[in-house]
Order: C-alpha cells, then structure tokens, then sequence
C-alpha cells in the first residue's frame, strides 16, 4: 500500500482552515489546504463584520459560545504575534425600549456564565458618556469591553503564511468533485487540479461544507446561505461611533451593527436573508434599503451619503444553530468544520486548536521540535508617524512612493505582498494585504498601477493577464485592434 | 427648400445652427457665432469632416508606453473608421517629437496623422 | 527645513499655470510638487481635440496643451518634486510628502497653491446593487488604460452619466472597436457639451437615454450585463422599466469630486456645494496663504478657463510669498458676501474684498437647472448693475461674470454682491 500523499486534507481556506492549518503545522504532519478560489479568504473570511464578539450572545453550553469566549482570549496575543490589526474597543448593545431593559441583564448574565468577563449593563447617562451618538431612543446598553474589532483579510492572510512557513502546502483553484474511502482507511479527493490521498480529511468548506459531509455521511448536513449587506462609509465617517454598536434584538428581529473598522472605516449592516444560491454574494436593493433604514435605530445620524461601497457576505447557517466540529460518525477521518457563521471569526483561534486536537487524536501527531515564527508584512502608512515612515524609505525606498493614494498604500507594501508566501497575484489579493483599493476612489486610481506592479514582479504575466480576483476576472480584454476578443479573459 | 438644425462642434460653445438647402445645395446659414461655424455647418450637410485622435504604441521611451496622434486636418467623417485601420499595428519608436508626422496622407485622405505627445 | 516662496500641489494645467505666474519675473522660489513621474496631470490622458481655443486659439490636443505650459515651466527656473506625493499641509503652510529619493521631507512655503485637481465617483458611492465583478471602471480610469497603458477595458459597453468624460469613452471605445450599447444619464439633460453629444454619440449611432439609470450588475467574475432602467421625477428607477443589457464594460462618468484631503487637513474651509475650498477674490482660501485654483477649487469644462484661473492664484501666491518674504503680515480683507440666487447654483470666488480686487475680476458660476431665454444678473447690494440675456443656460457648461473694481468701490457701504437669473 502506498503512503498516502498527505496526513491531513483541509478544504477550505478561510480563517477556520487556515487556524487549523496553522495548529497543524506545530505537529508533524504533512498537511494541504485546497481552496477552489484563487486565493485565501475568499468566501465568508471576506465579507463579514470583521468583530471579535465578547462571547454573550451565544447559547450557553454552545459551542460558539465556548469557542467565542476561548477565541476572544486568544486572539490579541495572536494579533499581536503575527501583525495583524486588533483593536479592543468594545461593545455596546443598545435598548431603545424601556420595556427591554431587562433583556439586557439576561444578555449580561447569559454572557457571565458563557465566561466572559467586564460585562455590565450601564444606564443612560453612562451609555452618553461611552457613546454620544447614541439614538435618543437610547435607555441603556449592555457593556462589553473584551469585545474587538480584527482585520479578517490580514488575519486569514497571516494564518495561512504562517502555516505555509511552517510546511503546510497550499493549493487554489482546486475544486473538489468526489470523496472516496479505500479499504486501508485512505480518503481519495478528487480534485480539479488533481487528486489527492490523505489520512484526514478536514472540512472548511465554508457554505459548501453540507455538500462535503454529504458526501461521506447519511447523517445530512444542511447548510443554508444566509446573506448580509453592508455599508462601508468613508474614513471621515470612521469615528462616528467609538465602540461596536449592535441594537438589542426585538420582536421584530436582529438589528444591524454599526462599527468601526481596523483600518479607521464606519461600517454598517448586515441584514439576514435566507437565499437559496451559495454564489449569491450580491447586494440588493431592498437589502441595502433594509440596512439603511436599520441603521438609526441605535445610532443616531449615520452618514450613510459617505458610503464608498457595499457588499454582501453569506454565512454558513444549519438549523441547530451551532458549529458542527467533530469527526462524522461512520466516516472515520472526515472532520467537519462546519457550519462556521458569526461568531466564528472570533472563535477561529480556538477552533483552529479544537479540530487541530481532533486531527492529532485521529492521527497520533507529534509536536515539531522546531516552529520557525512568522510575522506578517502588514504595514500601515495611513496610522505610521513621519519618523516611522522616513525609516521605512530608508529602509526600502518603495516606501516613499504612493500607490494608493486614498489609503497612502506604497510600492514596497504592494511588492512584499506579492512575494509573501503565498504571494498576492490579484488585484484583490494585493487588496487584502494593503488596504489598497478600500479607499474612497474605489482602485479609480490605483487599479492601472497596481495592474503595472503585479506583471513587473510576476514572471511571465503581462498587464493584460491580471485579474481582480482570479481566472474569468480578467481587468482587460485582449483584443486585436479589429475590435475581436482574444483569450486573455 | 429644407432645414436643418445641427449643433456645431468646432468649439465648445456647440452653437445651434440652422441651415437652409435647396436641392441638395446650401442657401443660408444662420445661429453660428463665427466664420468657423458657417463653414462647419455648409460642411456638415454635403461633406462632413471630422478630426481623428488616437493612440499608437512607442518603443524606447522611459515614460511613455503610448503616444497620442492625430490627423493634421479634417478627414471625411466617412474615412474615419479608415484612418483607424490604417493605423494598425503602426508603432513609433523615440525620441517622437511632437508634430512629427507618423504616417503621410492616411487612407489616401491627403491628410497626415502627426504625433501629439513627445516621447 | 527647506523654504520656497511658493509651493504648487500639483503639476497638471491648474498647477502649471499657477506656478508660472507665480514665478512672475522676478526671483520668487517656486516649486511644483507632482505624484506622477511627469507634469501634465489629467490631460496626459485626455488624447482628444478642445483644448485651447481660448488660450492659444489653436484646437489642441490634451497632450499637447499640456506641452506648451510645460515648455515654459522647464524654461522658468522653477523647480519640480515628481514621483513625490503630498501628505499634509499645515496651515502655518508646512507642506510634508515623501517620495523614494529623499523620503519624507517637509517644506516651508511662503504660500501654497493647491491644484490636485479632482477623482472621480465611484460604483460604491451610488449604491448600484448586484455582484462586484471586473469590468467596472470610472471613466477616468478606462481613458488612462486606454490611452496610456494601451489596454482595452472590454468590448461590449454599457456607459453611465453622460457627463464630458462619458461622451468622449463612447467615441474612444467605438474607435477602437468596442460596441458601445448606450449611454444613460439620470437627468433629463446631458451633463457634458453639446459638441461631445455630436461626435461621440451621434456620429456613431449610440443612443442617449435620458432619464434613465443602472439598476443592477450581473456576473461574479466579470460583468455579463447591466439592468438599465427609466427614472421618475424624483429621480428613482420606475419598477417595470427594467431592460438587460448583456455587456462586459461597465463605464462610471457619474461625477467629479474635488479633491480635498489636504485641505481639510489644513484647516481650510470647504463649500458642501463646489465641494472645494470657500476663496475670497484672491482665490485665497479660509486658511492665510493657502489658495486653491482649478479643479480642486470647482470642478472645470474648459482648462483655457483653468489656466486663467490658476494664473490668477499663483499671481495672488506669489504677492503674499513676497509679503512673508519682506516680514510684512499681510493685512486681514474686508469681505463681501457674494451671493449665488434664483438659479445660480454657486460662484467662485465666494466673497469679494473690493480694495483687493484687480481692475477686473472674473466671477465663475454655474446654473443649477436648464434655463432658457433669461437675463443673468448682478446686483450690488439692491442696485442692479449688470442684466444680460443668455438664450441658454445649462449646469454642464461654467459661465461667467466680469465685475469691475471702480463699480464696486464707488457703490457706498456695500454688503453684498448678488448673481442671479431673471426672467427679465
């Protein structure tokens, strides 16, 4: 019998896959990560609400509770480890309702028993002085100050270099098609790029993750796209509002959350919508009405003309309401992770520890001797001091040359993301390490130099071969001046 | 007798001028402001003409990947799709001054294309 | 730290021509400061004819035009920062960029021009729903992957606003053999120069839409269609309008925005309406020394206009550098409101000091609405001192007043000048 080529499968390169392909690395295992976009953080790890939730809103005795809490904790020394943006502003659920009050003392009790400390529920004057641009509906609020904000886009980015520093290696454009098991307990992945053998198989799969387990397991799993927009306002809007701010739940349902963002941003959203199509990542007209219309109920005059964008994020819903980690039941080896809506960006550091402890149990997995550390390439010019930056052009004179200008984003920044390890080849991908293209001209003005940049220092790609995000995204159509597409789409 | 009301574009006035025929031939033109727009307006009913600018590769040029042309003069408005083809795979190589003609009489026009950035 | 007695914050038409008249004759210290690694701004890109009429009675190309102020700036021991990018500028008029040569580096200016011209509107500010696909582009930035990259945004094209930029992709794109399938504009009127309707819509058979507007984009990776939808009277889409367009460009012309970062920084006081600087009729802004021409002050038609403009600033530049200069504190103005009524939508400058004033001084307006056969007027506090008819009036098209300084001198305690339109 052959060895199989890889100890551990994970499919699926959000912050779940990548946490666990982070922990994983500390063992010895050889382990691959197949993603079907182009690139990490592509699915849900792109387009949520970049919090990291104290831990009260989750059912007590929960696993996204106990993985909330757990991966609060974790998460600003991790941050802090690999370079990644985390701000520990707390947060605010706001009543506008007198008669709701004491929803939030359950709220607050709810979260003491979940583990989550510095909980309390402040009154009005109090809230005025933590938030004054509260609604005036506003009576009091639940105060949370564990709660932070997280750059998603750096951490997911940051955890996967880190892994892939550590040998773990990485695969994009690979769709799995097929999932068998042979005799000797090796899963067989059919993979558009090629298959693949493996002990383990783990399932991160994010949205598609029900279509995975169904796979190998009568046991169905459902997982249901359920879609939120967002707007994202301008840096002039971004201190607003100072703390997260999410309107306590009514009868009437969930509000949206109004936030600041790591990179200085307001964002507001989302709102929840069951859809049927898992690519339905597109916004909506009465879904953005929805989240303008919401946004005033906690806060008061939102400045929603200095939007600069919107955008839509599916989270991977299932009817229990509840990650589902663990090895599935008559398929020995196949490890879901599944099921992975808010809050499992919070809880990502701890679930990367839970599945990568199921993995070592399955496999009987060795710590490695030796971990090489990893810090990531991120900078922020936008926030640096004139000292910090003049040292950085002394060091790297591509420092001192602007590219985005909205997000004072330079040459060297772009040109390290693209030699990073798992090295940006889009106009997206350069966007999730930089910040380039999130400023307030929307790439208007960076888009052709970013484009010049990536084909410098790619070998074998010219200007008219980038996309934004990956094959079929092509910036530019090749064409013959007769006017006829050649196939550089 | 006919009239015809078209909007002139040799400036960016766009004065609305009104022209009289007959029988195919001009008889008066009223509503332009200058001499250019009474001779754009008797053009633009029997021969129009318009300018064409566009671009063409250069070579050997540290800042530029482009320059932009034009056609010295007016071309027959019915060439212009013309003066486009025949400027295909036309490329320059620098130093281009501007001015400098790039190709002579374009689509048989009697008109050259000169180059209007340097490189 | 290093001094110059004028700093310029930008090296395209606004910048060029506010530098050479703010080098003058004499031996003023000038520098342009410019990000791209040539002069020339945004008419490096703009390829096509218009330029100049007024300033070199010539029909030139944007290049071109560019080339001539350029010439004169290389030949007027003026210096120029390229590849550098202004950070901040304070309102004691320290100016810091950084560029990759000399790193950061902060500059004492006497005074400051500001003339970083304008960006343009994006997809995200309008909300437009639906997937976020390649192949959507401002067109701005289309005209700069066209004209100076060489590369062809797409080939079947669906353009939004019919503003000048808009007009002039339809015919760049035809020319180069894309199939452009319409243009929408939300208003009932075109946004850009009846000449530019003409030859880049017309003469190719593109159809304007009036009215009408983008309600949808579909395609993940790459746009495969828009919706395109008539709009009511209160400028919202009319459900049951709704036609798809399948297309693979998106073009965004839907608005200029006057590029004022660095004037917020500095303290300067911003109009919600020209979205630029409030100047008094030095083009001075709100902040002492600080003054704004150009795009970035309002945004433009014709850069003959913004030449003058800016000639204007940079002189008015360099008579406050050489105040500075001398250890004189320039004397504080006594400003009079100028008012912009009854259909003017706004002037620049916003207020008048008339001991200040040359012997003339052009006041720029634009109308708010499309008027027809009305009398624009100015008025010194009640007393009506100009009344001239104007067959057509439209918000796409700057017009202007001209004010004579011995008017205003002569009219006692004046306290405020008015333009507005009249019937009569």
């Amino acid at each position: 019998m052959q060895d199989p080529d890889y100890d551990v499968v994970i499919v699926g390169a959000g912050v779940s896959g990548c946490a666990t392909a982070r922990e994983l690395s500390r063992l010895e295992a050889h382990v691959l990560v197949i993603e079907r976009e182009e690139d990490v953080c592509c699915g849900t790890s792109k387009a949520n609400s970049a919090i990291v939730h104290a831990g009260y809103d989750a059912r007590t005795g929960s696993l996204m509770a106990r993985l909330n809490v757990e991966g609060s904790r974790l998460m600003p020394s991790l941050c802090e480890s690999l370079g990644v943006d985390f701000m520990r502003i707390g947060s605010l659920v706001v009543c506008t309702s007198e008669d709701m009050l004491p929803g939030l003392e359950e709220l607050r009790q709810r979260g003491v028993d979940n583990g989550v400390e510095g909980l309390e529920v402040v009154d009005r004057p109090r809230l005025l002085e933590l938030e004054p641009s509260v609604a005036h509906a506003a009576c009091g609020a639940l105060w949370a100050p564990t709660a932070g904000i997280v750059n998603p886009f750096q951490l997911n980015v940051a955890l996967a270099e880190d892994a892939s520093v550590n040998g773990v290696d990485f695969r994009f454009d690979s769709r799995v098609s097929g999932l068998s098991r042979d005799d000797d307990g090796c899963w067989h992945v059919s993979c558009t790029t090629g298959d693949v053998t493996c002990r383990v198989i783990v399932n991160a799969a994010g949205v598609h993750a029900d279509e995975l387990h169904n796979l190998v397991s009568a046991d169905r799993l459902a997982i249901t796209p359920r879609r939120g927009q967002y707007y994202v306002l301008d840096t002039t809007a971004g201190n607003h509002v100072r703390h997260t701010i999410f309107s306590q739940p009514t009868a009437l349902g969930k509000g949206v959350l109004v936030t600041p963002t790591t990179a200085g941003n307001l964002l507001v959203g989302p709102n929840a919508e069951d859809i049927a199509d898992k690519e339905g990542t597109d916004t909506t007209a009465e879904g953005l009405a929805e989240v303008a219309e919401k946004s005033s109920v906690a806060v008061r005059d939102v400045p929603l003309r200095e939007v600069i964008t919107s955008f839509s994020g599916l989270r991977a819903h299932q009817p229990g309401h509840d990650f589902v980690i663990g090895e599935v039941a008559g398929a020995p080896g196949f490890v879901d992770c599944a099921a992975i809506e808010s809050p499992g960006l919070s809880a990502c550091p701890a679930i990367g520890r839970m599945v990568a402890g199921i993995v070592r149990d399955i496999l009987a997995l060795a710590p490695k001797p030796v971990i090489t550390p990893w810090k990531s390439h991120f900078v922020s010019l936008e926030r640096a001091t004139a000292e910090e930056w003049a040292a950085l052009v002394e060091t790297d004179p591509a420092y001192g040359r602007v590219i985005c200008r909205c997000r004072r984003v330079s040459e060297a920044q772009i040109v390290n993301a693209i030699h990073a390890p798992l090295g940006a080849r889009s106009l997206d991908a350069v966007k999730r390490c930089t910040e380039a293209c999130m400023g307030r001209c929307q790439a208007g003005f960076c888009t052709p130099k970013i484009m010049e940049i990536l084909a410098r220092e790619i070998e074998g790609v010219d200007m008219s071969d980038i996309t934004k995000a990956g094959p079929g995204s092509g910036i530019v159509i090749r064409t013959d001046r007769d006017g006829s597409a050649g196939d550089g789409r | 007798m006919e009239e015809r009301t078209l909007t002139c574009i040799r400036c960016p006035r766009g004065c609305a001028v009104t022209v009289t025929l007959e029988d195919g031939a001009v008889v008066s033109v009223r509503g332009n402001s200058c001499p250019r727009g009474d001779a754009y307006a008797r053009a633009e009913v029997t021969n129009p003409t318009r300018v064409v600018t566009t671009t063409v590769p250069v070579r050997g040029s540290d800042t530029e990947r482009m320059v932009s042309v034009k056609t010295a003069g007016d071309v027959p408005k019915s060439k212009v799709f013309d003066v486009m083809g025949a400027l295909r795979g036309i490329e320059v190589t620098a130093p281009v001054e501007i001015g400098d003609v790039l190709l002579a009489d374009v689509a048989g026009t009697g008109v050259d294309v000169v180059v209007t950035k340097r490189a | 730290m290093t001094r110059y007695d004028v700093v310029v914050v930008g090296g395209g038409p606004a910048g060029l021509a506010a530098a050479l008249s703010a080098r003058g004759e004499g031996a003023r210290s000038v520098l342009v400061i410019e990000r791209d690694t040539k002069l020339g701004g945004i008419l490096n890109q703009c390829i096509h004819n218009g330029f100049g009429l007024i300033t070199f009675n010539e029909e030139l190309t944007g290049p071109e035009y560019a080339a001539r102020f350029e010439d004169r700036v290389l030949a007027a021991d003026i210096d120029l920062m390229l590849d550098t990018m202004v950070l901040d500028v304070s309102d004691d008029r320290i100016v810091t960029c950084v560029n990759a040569e000399d790193g950061l580096v902060r500059i004492q200016a006497g005074a400051v021009v500001l003339a970083m011209g304008c960006r343009e509107r994006p997809r995200g500010a309008l909300n437009i729903p639906g997937f976020r696909p390649a192949g959507i582009f401002t067109a701005g930035t289309a005209q700069r992957l066209v004209n100076i990259e060489g590369l062809m945004p797409g080939c079947e094209v669906v353009i939004l606003g019919s503003g000048d930029i808009g007009l002039i992709m339809a015919r760049r794109m035809t020319l180069e053999g894309a199939h452009v399938a319409c243009v929408a504009e939300l208003m009932p009127y075109s946004g850009g120069l009846k000449r530019n309707i003409v030859q880049c819509l017309d003469d190719f058979g593109i159809p304007l839409l009036l009215s009408h507007t983008v309600t949808r984009v579909e395609g993940e990776r790459r746009v495969e269609a828009v919706w395109v939808a008539q709009v009511g009277d209160d400028g919202r889409p009319v459900p049951g309008t709704e036609v798809r367009y399948p297309c693979d460009t998106l073009l965004l012309s839907v608005g200029l925005l006057p590029e004022n970062e660095l004037s917020r920084q500095a303290g300067v006081e911003l109009s919600s309406v020209t979205r630029g600087p409030v100047v008094n009729e030095s083009l001075e802004t709100s902040v002492a020394g600080i003054f704004a021409c150009g795009n970035v002050l309002h945004v433009h038609d014709l850069v003959d206009y913004v030449s003058q403009e800016a000639g204007v600033a940079g002189g008015r530049a360099g008579a406050y550098a050489d105040l500075i200069a001398a250890g004189k504190t320039p004397r504080q103005g006594h400003e009079i409101a100028l008012r912009a009524r009854d259909g003017v939508r706004y002037t620049v400058p916003q207020s008048i000091d008339p001991a200040r004033m040359a012997d003339r001084l052009v006041v720029r307006f634009r109308v708010g609405g499309v008027f027809e056969n009305r009398y624009v007027s100015v008025y010194l506090d009640g007393e009506r001192i100009q009344h001239r008819r104007k067959s057509i009036l439209v918000p796409g098209e700057m017009e202007q007043v001209v004010l004579k300084r011995d008017e205003l001198l002569a009219h006692a305690d004046l306290s405020e000048v008015t333009v507005r339109l009249e019937e009569d």
